[in-house]
């Protein structure tokens, strides 16, 4: 597992498409033109997504602190 | 580590875009093939399909994918955070359709003879560009002014997003167009069902 992963504000995602397009892994999808779902197991956290956003709403954060926050 | 992806047939609808605004230099007629575009980018996510031609068909989008990552002209800066904010988005739909609505309304006055045609391309909603050098031959006065209306309209969307795309990031256009908030509206209310 990679040590860190793309995260997307949900709220703000205008589900263009762009970071679908730009995944080398095929990790993250448009669901149901709402959003876009990172699929963590398939995210290796290269922030391509993140610097290919639009709307600049992608981050690159690592899975260690993500699951002590929770 | 980037992979090189294989290219579909719907790569290259940024051809047919590019087509669409040369060709309005030429004939205005042609500039109705807009409509498609539009309607078709509705029904497809009235019909359940969510935003498949934001992210696979829109060839503005790819024209503006080409502007900043083939031709390298773009910052590829952040743009900023209020441009995706719903406040603005949605001021942004409701000017939209309040051009279009302007574009109806002069295309009925050209019809009932209340006023003459305008041969001008009407751009950021201030400048009246003469475009005398069309062939409006093909179509009646009416349908030509609806073109017109048109075509100033999606040469608007154009400019903005290339000026957008070499500020800040290819296809930053996307994050408050005006048809790209509609289908995820209806999208959005289609996932709810």
């Amino acid at each position: 597992m990679s040590k860190f992963k793309a995260q997307i504000e949900n709220g703000r995602c205008v589900a263009c498409g762009v970071c679908e397009k730009t995944c080398p892994r095929e990790a993250i999808r448009i669901y149901k033109g709402c959003y876009a779902d990172v699929n963590d197991a398939l995210c290796i956290g290269c922030g391509l997504c993140a610097k290919a956003c639009p709307a600049a709403i992608i981050t690159r954060v690592e899975r260690i602190k993500e699951e002590e926050r929770d | 580590m980037k992979q090189i992806k294989k290219k579909r047939w719907s790569d290259y609808l940024w051809i047919v875009s590019s087509t669409y605004f040369i060709l309005g230099f030429f004939s205005i007629a042609y500039a109705w093939v807009g409509l498609l575009c539009l309607g078709t980018a509705l029904i497809v996510s009235i019909a359940g399909g969510g935003k498949i031609w934001c992210n696979s068909y829109c060839g503005r989008g790819q024209i503006f994918m080409h502007v900043g990552n083939t031709f390298h002209l773009t910052r590829r800066a952040a743009p900023p955070r209020w441009l995706s904010s719903k406040c603005f988005r949605n001021t942004f739909l409701a000017i939209f359709l309040l051009t279009f609505a302007e574009v109806i309304y002069v295309t009925v006055l050209v019809a009932q003879g209340l006023q003459d045609m305008h041969q001008t391309i009407h751009l950021f909603w201030t400048f009246d560009v003469p475009w005398n050098w069309t062939y409006t031959e093909a179509i009646s006065p009416v349908h030509a002014q609806f073109a017109f209306g048109l075509y100033g309209l999606m040469l608007t969307s154009l400019i903005i997003g290339i000026v957008l795309t070499i500020v800040y990031r290819p296809r930053t256009w996307c994050v408050f167009c005006p048809m790209g908030n509609i289908t995820q509206m209806i999208s959005k209310a289609k996932a709810k069902e």
